[in-house]
């Protein structure tokens, strides 16, 4: 049992923290989440991956370093103690860039991801509905089959930066007959431009103002063949697959947290360690080290061919409340300052919790609520029965 | 970077359950807790048979260590299986004396590591289990104390953790060296305590899980109400992230690790030891219930060798 980096590792660190240094932008981006702001982060996208810095996972043949997942720690950890930009790529490198590696085919790969790597495509995920939210299994858009592909049809709603982004992925009920079963059957996983023919995209405010969410309406658009994951009717198990991706280690790394957490710490010293914080402070420092260490334990058990399954949902509820109370505290501490937007021209030169805090607020809801993942680890960790919702 | 523990340490993990398991360790609790500490004694010599006491001490020194996350993986089996003693303090004893060397470790470190000896160490003004142990060592300041006896015992919440305030003794030790070993005790001190809670957390919500699923309330298992459901999730995850804390701080053996540990792990206990108390409700609260050994003692653990604010404290100023 160790903590220890390689010299590999230590020269992988030492190549992401000069590259960093040398092309972070030395003012923050305008926020992501308006279509001027999402435009610079798509530009950012396309800088990182000039030096094959945006996917590091991946396979080079796809525009990545093939690092290892220790590797891509490393790089997350320096990318969040640099204070670079968020990655408007997200949806598509953390969510549907796994489908593809698990489940897509070699063509849908060699199309796919070089684009999404560069940021020349960006994806944003259809997976709810008006009626289908924690119970996602409910969902009623429908893909029916025709020549040469599928028709869909329906409503998605709550996708994050639809409103900018190019394509979208999500599940459709192909077969309806199957659903009367179990609801989780006859669903296909399919991708789909969002200016094709038929899709409107309807931009929803969110609650910290900025339009970075929508509602999307299907009227009879074609998709073609080449576009479905995995085999018609197996959705639930292409999308469940890989769903860990979401709510784990591979959506929020460890290094977000420990950067938040030294940038409270140095606020807590700058206002004096006023001593009714101390508590607070400490606990946001505890809880980045324990998500760190918990998450190279998870690392070791991968590497050595273990799954993380159920797992994922301990990750998720941790690193989701622990990012809510982290922004609180950093807020309590600004005192009256903590009101101000981040733009405001009286916002301490600390900046950036505002818009963080606002974030914050969303972790327990997406991605599967934390009641729902509260439900995961009792009945598949803990082994407790099945009970009404 | 391989941050889990080895076949060798399961196997080491596997075993010490096999052997406290079949050695009825709620009995031994309940005489201890009465001053009967002769079937305590007897499994204080078995658990030494394992080697465990020997894993604070260096080989050179008498002992196998040392060696953090063995000792880290047996004292979170001690901590399943609520075994009593000044286990914390036997271990924390022994490093303070072999980092001090000289006459007084010659005299003690064979026998702590042999479990021929019990040792205690003082937590402030108080020494744990005093009256059952052959060596009280008390560091105030740059002066180490053997002290003449235990003292009177003062009652305490958890019967079966007695304190008594040591008076008098030999000084077998003095100086800035004393005061260094004396840190370095209480770090391990704090690990040794932190993977007890740890375990003595897993144990609580081991047994509360199995109560929540035959317990039938309203028709039906209590454990598929998800009030009941999330408790118990919240318990999981508190322990789930203060084991690669207490483990982390085994290999680190960092101030600032220790610290984190104790307080994760204290404060996971003593969650625990809060559900499972309200997810039993009334029989929980009975002293008849084994489960009781185990609530009680997770407030002590908590609060032993740096309460959650005191470690809390030294993070925030590091």
């Amino acid at each position: 049992m160790d903590l220890a980096f390689t010299a590999a590792e230590d020269a992988f660190r030492a190549e992401a923290r000069a590259w960093l240094a040398a092309h972070v932008p030395a003012t923050p981006l305008p926020s992501l989440e308006t279509e001027a702001g999402f435009a610079r982060h798509r530009e950012w996208e396309r800088t990182l991956h000039a030096d094959r810095w945006s996917v590091v996972s991946w396979p080079a043949a796809y525009g990545g370093r093939a690092a290892s997942l220790t590797e891509w720690l490393i790089f997350e950890e320096e990318y969040y103690a640099a204070g670079a930009p968020g990655r408007v790529g997200q949806n598509g490198i953390s969510l549907l860039a796994p489908t593809l590696f698990a489940h897509g085919t070699d063509e849908q790969r060699a199309r796919i991801l070089p684009p999404m790597a560069s940021g020349e495509v960006v994806w944003a995920q259809a997976w709810s509905e008006p009626g289908a939210g924690s119970d996602l299994a409910a969902l009623r858009s429908t893909a029916v089959r025709t020549e040469g592909g599928w028709r869909l049809s329906g409503q998605k709603t709550w996708s994050s930066r639809a409103p900018f982004a190019d394509r979208a992925f999500g599940l459709f009920r192909s077969d309806p007959e199957a659903a009367k079963e179990k609801p989780h059957r006859g669903l296909t996983y399919l991708m789909f431009p969002l200016d094709a023919e038929g899709v409107t995209v309807r931009p929803i405010g969110r609650l910290d103002g900025k339009p970075a969410f929508a509602e999307i309406f299907l009227d009879d658009v074609f998709v073609p063949d080449e576009d479905i994951i995995g085999e018609p009717g197996q959705g639930w198990r292409v999308a469940m697959s890989t769903a860990g991706n979401e709510r784990g280690l591979t959506l929020r790394s460890p290094g977000r947290f420990m950067a938040s957490a030294a940038r409270l710490q140095s606020l807590w010293h700058e206002q004096g360690e006023p001593a009714e914080f101390r508590d607070r402070v400490a606990d946001a420092l505890i809880g980045a080290r324990a998500y760190e260490l918990f998450t190279h334990a998870a690392a070791a058990r991968l590497a050595e061919g273990g799954e993380l399954g159920a797992e994922s949902s301990l990750n998720k509820v941790f690193w989701s409340e622990l990012d809510i109370r982290l922004h609180e505290t950093a807020l309590d501490l600004l005192g009256p300052y903590g009101q101000l937007a981040d733009g405001a021209d009286d916002a301490p030169a600390h900046g950036a919790w505002a818009e963080g805090y606002t974030f914050s607020l969303a972790g327990p809801i997406y991605a599967g609520t934390n009641e729902i993942q509260r439900d995961i680890i009792a009945e598949r960790l803990l082994g407790l029965p099945k009970g009404r919702r | 970077m391989r941050f889990l523990l080895d076949d060798e340490q399961r196997q080491f993990a596997t075993s010490l359950d096999e052997m406290l398991s079949a050695a009825g360790t709620p009995g031994v609790a309940r005489s201890w807790a009465a001053g009967d500490f002769g079937p305590g004694r007897a499994l204080w010599a078995r658990i030494a048979d394992s080697g465990v006491f020997a894993l604070a001490i260096p080989e050179a020194q008498g002992g196998l260590g040392p060696l953090p996350v063995e000792l880290t993986v047996a004292y979170e089996a001690l901590g399943r299986h609520a075994v009593p003693g000044p286990l914390v303090e036997t271990a924390a004893a022994g490093a303070l004396l072999a980092r001090l060397g000289g006459e007084p470790a010659a005299a003690w470190l064979h026998p702590l590591a042999e479990g021929k000896a019990v040792a205690t160490l003082a937590d402030g003004p108080y020494a744990l289990d005093a009256d059952a142990a052959d060596a009280v060592f008390v560091v105030e300041g740059e002066t180490l104390r053997l002290a003449d006896g235990a003292g009177p015992v003062q009652p305490t919440l958890d019967p079966a953790r007695q304190l008594s305030r040591p008076r008098g003794g030999a000084v077998p030790a003095d100086g800035p060296a004393v005061t260094a070993a004396y840190a370095h005790a209480v770090g391990l001190a704090r690990l040794s305590a932190a993977a007890q809670a740890l375990g003595l957390g897993r144990a609580l919500l081991t047994q509360t899980v199995a109560y929540a699923k035959e317990r039938r309330q309203f028709g039906t298992e209590i454990g598929s109400f998800q009030v009941i459901k999330h408790r118990l999730a919240d318990t999981l995850i508190a322990l789930e992230f203060a084991q690669p804390l207490v483990y982390g701080a085994a290999v680190t053996m960092a101030d600032r690790d220790l610290a984190a540990a104790k307080a994760a792990a204290g404060e996971a206990g003593y969650l625990a030891a809060r559900t499972a108390l309200q997810v039993h409700g009334a029989i929980g609260y009975t002293e008849e219930l084994d489960l009781s050994l185990w609530i009680r003692k997770a407030r002590a653990l908590r609060d032993a060798w740096g309460t959650p604010a005191h470690c809390r404290a030294a993070i925030a100023a590091a």
